[in-house]
């Protein structure tokens, strides 16, 4: 299993991710240079969170332009795992690797806290460990994490079962005050209909270890394992 | 022609002018005045501050580096030191609250990753008006929004800090940012230009007309033209700076350059006077080869912008192509514009011609230095003076109202707007006494504390000082902490005052005790004067910045109850003073009375105890007694509990009740602890000759005060933390 994290000239979670894959996965891990043409030969891409170009436009959108995301296009077209998290589900948003957009926070203000998400839909490589109804606890670091798509796409992500996790209360329930950030429909991670590219705004990755306040991150990367482990 | 105009323009006096002159054997042109009355500001030179800091203790065995570089360096073994400093962005913060707060933390950040060390964590101290007042909160909002905006995009986590809301800030708000990074001790970089004919390179932003005379802005009093100071603001890019931040720390790490200094207040004039000053060496610049956002720009505009995210590198002779290539591949530019010269001297040309030529000792080790008249002042006898105490209110209405103070209420409203979190290394989140952060793969674990309240320092300098520097210890003894070294922030008002120029004295000479008594040196700081606006100055306002290791990681201990039926101890004793309270201010609108006292001694003692009963394990929760007293001290100890354990305690000492409940006595701390390990404590208390008094134990769902077999406080914790909780949210609530 190798692992390739993308690095943006503004990615801020790009040590944090490889960190956890490398030191407490110890998985095989590599960085991926946004300017390059190559995955290198990677089971899994992660584009982790940050400001990828300062994001004073519009989160991701230059990112788009990035050299390496023609190769990161092709590799989810033929089935290559992606996983965005934060700024990096923003930015596959903008690719339309995912439908939707991300507005500011109902608050209008950053956000940095632990949330309740939901896991609707645990048959995807990203959850598979999981199960349906089971609630994690991850931080969520964002401005622009107000998901929003038009009344056809939210009803086609929800007949697809697109829609992965919810925010949510401790008990799981989804509701309008557990709503951190005003996403329609509670929406905290969908993935595509292939069912290869998911973007979430919680960071699993500052979910690893008990002395950070919780260990619910590991679920995402340890589904990843299994499902590349599967494969093989 | 140099006129009496221009020199009130540039802030300089006729005598400073005469002593130019004579320095540099010639009358100074335009550009070379301008370079002097930036480097012989207040902000830059520490003119009037100079001869009282030297009363600071700096030196001990840990430090590597003390006051006079970029930031202070304290070893902290295992081959790492620590680089860190605070300083203050008071006077943009007020004139543009989001640009000045995030060009702060811009500038901080600089300071920090100028040594070669990345930096882990950010703090920020702030001081506002009341919230009733719309401005105020405009520009609490600004502030919070500018930090925020900056140290999220940077990937710099906002651990804690401290705010604190007077009058006298309504229309002075201070803005202190810390910064601390983490550097190997044998990769450390200092602003040295050394080696005749280095080449000299600009590099990062390009120069612009924005921020001129900040430095000079930030050393004079506001009057009625503040709205025309907008333009003196800097505007930041965080994204460049990031950038920045990598390329730099990239040529360090291949060991490619000689020194570095970053442009921050008085620019490129800063960077290169001082980088030859520090190195007996000069520098000659081409001002034409510097990189310029604008058109026409003048010899002196350039070389007084403050445009921000640039730095200056002294590069080894024959690694140039290399530093390039680091700095193309983070798609900025490296552009020499100069290099080192033997004579010591600043030279600078322009469209071929020379237009600075001075010695850099004159600008930078000649200024002179003012010893200014000072004298005790005025108000103070009679602010001292608290005769008769009002009569007390219902108890639990009291502590209602400190709790929805919005100097006590909950900062959560604030804090997460900050990004806490990255780097995944924040193991104690806001809120508690210390930061607390570990180092990865390693055993130990870094505290940090702010602390500053000016109520005090305004009734007492002296004692002011010292229970900053205390109390910013006792928060690091309550999280398992051993304070290792000190930064300051002093923010005054207009120093030629000689009142304000004696509270300066004053608060020097107590911060210098307390760290002597603790056996701790100050590694630098920053001195901000004239926050006077339309003649009224703050309060006289030390924050003291205390940095302190955990030996071991799993040892720590926070302040929130951990479990119902432990008993509840009081380490330290109760006193009758209500000086100074946040209750005479919030309850009753008087600031006024002798501050708590305190015995550095006595305190030392309290600090070493509750250390040394974490490190033995013993210890469930320990939080420090502050604003607010006993009563809120217990309520934050159960809100920050979890599952909100409330107790039952009883007082027994012979002080009126509200005194008892509220006052602010110092060499107090409140832990739990499991009943087995109480005899332990009580020994070890007796040992150290600290009083420790089983007050109750915790418990129930209400926090509970009995005093003298009397009922006197019995509040719900639940509805007690909502009052503190919901408080600064509802004043900024979108309606």
């Amino acid at each position: 299993m190798k692992f390739g994290v993308v690095i943006f000239p503004g990615s801020n979670c790009d040590y944090d991710t490889f960190n956890v894959l490398k030191e407490i996965l110890k998985q095989n891990s590599v960085f991926l240079w946004h300017k390059d043409h190559n995955l290198k030969n990677t089971d899994c891409v992660i584009l982790p969170g940050g400001f990828s170009y300062g994001d004073y436009l519009r989160s991701g959108a230059i990112a788009k332009f990035s050299p390496l995301m023609q190769e990161i296009q092709e590799y989810a077209f033929k089935g290559g795992l992606v996983l965005g998290i934060c700024n990096g589900f923003q930015i596959l948003l903008e690719l339309g690797l995912l439908p939707g957009a991300m507005l500011r926070n109902k608050n209008l203000k950053f956000l940095c806290q632990f949330v309740h998400i939901e896991l609707e839909n645990d048959e995807t490589p990203f959850t598979k460990k999981g199960k349906k109804g089971q609630v994690l606890k991850i931080p969520i670091a964002h401005y622009e994490g107000n998901y929003y798509a038009p009344p056809d796409i939210i009803q086609e992500l929800e007949i697809n079962n697109q829609i992965v996790f919810r925010y949510s209360d401790a008990q799981g329930r989804i509701s309008k005050e557990a709503n951190i950030n005003g996403s329609l429909g509670n929406i905290a991670g969908i993935i595509n209909k292939q069912g290869n590219v998911m973007g979430m705004m919680p960071h699993p990755e500052r979910a690893f270890e008990v002395h950070l306040g919780s260990k619910d991150g590991r679920l995402i990367f340890e589904s990843i394992l299994k499902t590349v482990d599967s494969r093989q | 022609m140099i006129d009496k105009k221009i020199l009130e323009e540039l802030n300089l006096t006729l005598e400073e002018y005469e002593t130019i002159v004579q320095l540099i054997d010639k009358e100074p042109n335009i550009t070379e005045l301008g370079i002097f009355s930036l480097m012989w500001s207040e902000h830059c030179s520490y003119k009037s501050s100079k001869v009282h800091l030297r009363k600071l203790p700096t030196k001990g065995k840990n430090v590597i580096q003390g006051p006079g570089e970029n930031a202070g360096i304290i070893d902290i073994g295992e081959g790492l030191a620590v680089v860190f400093k605070i300083e203050s962005h008071n006077h943009p913060s007020f004139l543009e609250p989001f640009q000045g707060a995030a060009t702060g933390v811009g500038g901080i950040l600089r300071d920090i990753f100028t040594m070669g060390a990345r930096p882990i964590a950010l703090l920020d101290s702030l001081r506002f008006g009341p919230l009733a007042n719309s401005k105020n909160k405009a520009i609490m909002e600004g502030v919070i929004s500018g930090i925020s905006s900056y140290g999220n995009s940077m990937g710099i986590p906002t651990v804690g800090g401290d705010v604190y809301f007077n009058n006298c800030y309504s229309l002075n708000p201070l803005v202190n940012v810390f910064c601390l990074g983490i550097v190997e001790k044998d990769k450390i970089f200092y602003a040295r230009a050394e080696g005749d004919g280095n080449p000299v390179l600009y590099v990062g932003a390009k120069t612009g007309r924005d921020g001129i005379h900040g430095a000079t802005m930030a050393s004079a009093e506001f009057g009625e033209d503040l709205e025309e100071k907008r333009p003196n603001v800097q505007v930041g890019d965080p994204f460049k700076e990031k950038l920045l931040l990598e390329a730099c720390l990239e040529v360090m790490a291949k060991d490619l350059i000689v020194g570095i200094q970053d442009m921050g207040a008085a620019g490129l004039t800063c960077s290169t006077s001082e980088m030859a000053a520090k190195s007996g060496s000069g520098i000659e610049i081409d001002l034409d080869l510097v990189p310029q956002r604008e058109e026409g720009m003048t010899p002196y505009e350039i070389m007084l912008s403050e445009s921000q995210e640039r730095m200056l590198i002294i590069a080894k002779k024959e690694k140039v192509k290399e530093v390039k290539e680091i700095f193309a591949k983070w798609d900025l530019d490296a552009v020499p514009i100069g290099y080192v010269t033997k004579g010591e001297r600043l030279k600078v040309k322009a469209k071929g011609k020379t237009v600075v030529e001075l010695p850099v000792k004159a600008i930078i080790d000649l200024c002179p230095v003012y010893e200014r008249e000072s004298k005790s002042p005025f108000y103070l006898k009679s602010a001292q003076k608290l005769s008769t105490l009002p009569g007390s209110e219902d108890y639990n209405q009291s502590l209602h109202k400190l709790l929805s103070s919005a100097t006590i209420a909950d900062k959560e409203w604030i804090y997460r707007q900050y990004d806490h979190m990255v780097q995944t290394n924040t193991i104690l989140l806001p809120g508690a006494d210390a930061s607390v952060l570990r180092i990865k793969g390693k055993k130990k674990a870094l505290a940090i504390s702010l602390d500053g309240n000016s109520l005090y320092s305004y009734l007492e300098p002296k004692t002011g000082g010292k229970i900053a520097v205390a109390e910013a210890c006792r928060n690091l003894s309550c999280v398992g902490a051993q304070p290792v070294g000190v930064t300051n922030c002093l923010n005054f008002g207009n120093p030629e005052k000689p009142e304000i120029m004696w509270q300066f004295k004053e608060v020097i000479e107590g911060i210098a005790q307390a760290c002597q008594v603790f056996n701790i040196p100050i590694t630098g700081g920053n001195v901000s004067f004239y926050n006077d606006t339309e003649g009224i100055s703050i309060y006289p306002t030390p924050v003291i910045g205390v940095v302190g290791i955990l030996e071991d990681i799993s040892k720590m201990v926070g302040p929130g109850f951990k479990e119902e039926g432990n008993p509840v101890v009081l380490l330290g004793n109760n006193k009758d003073e209500i000086g100074g309270s946040e209750y005479l201010k919030s309850v009753f609108k008087i600031e006024r009375g002798l501050p708590p006292q305190i015995d550095l001694e006595k305190e030392k003692r309290v600090q070493e105890l509750c250390l040394e009963a974490i490190n033995l394990g013993i210890v469930q929760s320990a939080h420090d007694i502050s604003e607010g007293g006993l009563a809120v001290c217990v309520a934050e100890k159960c809100f920050l509990s979890g599952q909100k354990i409330g107790c039952r305690l009883e007082l027994k000492d012979k002080i009126r009740t509200d005194v008892l409940l509220f006052s602010e006595s110092q060499s107090r701390i409140i832990i739990s602890i499991k009943t087995h390990h109480l005899q332990k404590l009580l020994s070890l208390a007796q040992k150290r000759k600290v009083k420790a008094e089983i007050i109750g134990e915790t418990g129930g769902r209400n926090i509970s005060f009995r005093h003298l077999d009397e009922k006197v406080i019995n509040i719900a914790v639940t509805k007690a933390h909502l009052l503190w909780k919901k408080k600064i949210p509802e004043i900024f609530r979108i309606k």
